[in-house]
């Protein structure tokens, strides 16, 4: 009886350090970070790696996602005779929430697991003790870059990603149901405003970006110097970030509500 | 323990007996928990991380299985440490890159990724790293481990002529009593985290401590014994009452 006990305890334990380890890495990263922007060199070379290289599975989702918004939309609003407002539904879902939720969510899948997976393997490998003994701070050269690099390329793939979920709805909407290509668009106009919806959208995509950037190079830089070590740490890069992004994005909702 | 500048000094003793604890102390990555480390007059575990840095850029260490970067070419990597450290112009890090390389052997390999070397030209690759800024003080960390003999008498010599040509001092530790015997100045034998032995190849060569003995002659059984410490044999194959029945009779 008491050993479940023991190890719940034992695991809430492990989960408040580990939450403690990483807000002080988090600090050191901050602190450390006028390298990724005295030679901006090295956070370009991460923001290919990181974002440019998720650009098809981000666009393709994005697309995807756009399409069955549009589709399922329309199946509800035909119902109320409201299917012209359907631009409206589809652009309001992407830019407030699904565009950065998923774009997150694939991020961490795609980006923030490679990440994780190159600096476990630089820690067993010794290479990020090399570059210790030679007096270069691991923290500044290799993990500040991809985390700024998470930063960035997080707003920008989920502007990209809502772009192309909109696309899709178009297709859906124009192309399928027939509705007026005007209409659909005048009517996303009136209804999406910049200040409550895109740059509340901004907001949580970047949010989203310093969490799972975060969480991907400090399970990387924390992974046991093992193969299974870093399959762990990868593991725990998608999990933690997938509850991390869907935490941040309702306590930021619950904020940005207006009237609340 | 003294290590003499200009000297290169083997570490030895069994494994797991804290050789490259040793080194991980001297290099500032571990703090002792008593006692000190000085280099160059310097208490290394007094250090602050502005004057520690400062203090690694006159060491330099090589790696066991080399810690070469992956994701660069062997070019990149021995110019890795010349331009995070340096202003000097690309052309002059390109000549002394190919230097560095040429003293190892292994100037044609410049092109290649460290995957595609064999495990002593990577050794040897990272040495050539090691070197890149002439650094005061070497150690290195088991560099004969897993190679060929042709492989570990490159290394072997390399090391050696490395120290002489920079006037360096170098600390190798490692288990290797014949390579070493061959190209270091002096010896130090540790077990159970204390000195057992120290000298010249010769005094080694000539010792009658036991450990030092057993460990130069590759002797089995001595002061380290062949089995680790267990219960009874006949207990762990479960047969206690064969045992008693024969103190019995």
């Amino acid at each position: 009886m008491i050993e479940p006990i023991r190890g719940l305890g034992a695991r809430g334990i492990e989960t408040i350090w580990r939450g403690g380890a990483m807000a002080r890495f988090f600090w050191l990263v901050l602190v450390q970070s006028g390298m990724s922007f005295r030679r901006l060199s090295l956070t370009v070379r991460e923001i290919y790696f990181a974002g440019v290289m998720s650009l098809v599975i981000i666009m393709v989702s994005g697309l995807f996602v756009g399409m069955v918004l549009g589709l399922q939309g329309f199946e509800t609003l035909q119902k109320y005779g409201a299917e012209e407002t359907m631009g409206v539904l589809v652009a309001l879902s992407l830019v407030r929430e699904l565009g950065p939720v998923v774009t997150a969510l694939l991020f961490a899948s795609r980006a923030g697991s490679a990440i994780t997976a190159e600096i476990g393997l630089m820690k067993a490998t010794e290479q990020l003790k090399a570059m210790d003994m030679m007096a270069i701070d691991p923290v500044a050269r290799v993990v500040a870059p991809r985390f700024w690099a998470g930063v960035i390329s997080m707003p920008i793939l989920a502007a990209l990603f809502s772009a192309m979920g909109i696309f899709g709805g178009y297709i859906v909407a124009v192309a399928l149901v027939g509705i007026d290509p005007g209409v659909f668009w005048a009517n996303m106009q009136s209804a999406v405003d910049f200040r409550y919806d895109i740059l509340n959208g901004i907001i949580k995509s970047i949010a989203f970006g310093i969490a799972v950037s975060i969480i991907a190079t400090f399970e990387g830089f924390d992974a046991d110097p093992t193969a299974e070590g870093v399959s762990r740490a990868t593991t725990r890069t998608v999990v933690t970030s997938a509850l991390t992004v869907l935490a941040i994005d309702l306590i930021l909702t619950a904020f940005m509500i207006r009237g609340l | 323990m003294t290590i003499p500048k200009g000297k290169l000094v083997a570490i030895m003793g069994g494994s797991g007996c804290g050789k490259t604890t040793l080194l991980r102390l001297i290099g500032g990555q571990l703090k002792p928990s008593s006692g000190q480390v000085k280099v160059a007059g310097q208490v290394v575990g007094d250090l602050d991380r502005e004057a520690l840095y400062a203090l690694r850029r006159k060491m330099s260490m090589l790696f066991q299985f080399g810690a070469l970067f992956t994701d660069m070419s062997v070019f990149d990597n021995i110019a890795f440490q010349l331009r995070e450290h340096t202003e000097l112009p690309e052309d002059m890090i390109r000549d002394l890159v190919l230097m560095k390389l040429n003293a190892v052997g292994l100037r044609g390999t410049a092109k290649l990724y460290p995957a595609e070397l064999s495990g002593g030209m990577a050794r040897r690759v990272a040495l050539a790293r090691a070197v890149a800024l002439d650094p005061e003080l070497i150690m290195y960390d088991e560099p004969f481990a897993g190679l060929d003999p042709i492989s570990l008498a490159a290394v072997g010599n390399t090391i050696r002529r490395l120290n002489d040509t920079l006037g360096a001092t170098s600390i190798v530790v490692t288990h290797d009593v014949i390579e070493s015997l061959q190209i270091v100045d002096y010896l130090y034998f540790v077990a159970d985290g204390k000195i057992v032995g120290h000298g010249t190849p010769d005094d080694i060569r000539a010792s009658t401590e036991p450990f030092v003995k057993q460990f130069v002659h590759a002797e089995m059984d001595g002061p380290v014994p062949f089995h680790y410490p267990a219960a009874q044999y006949a207990d762990d194959l479960g047969l206690p009452l064969e045992k008693k029945s024969r103190g019995a009779a």
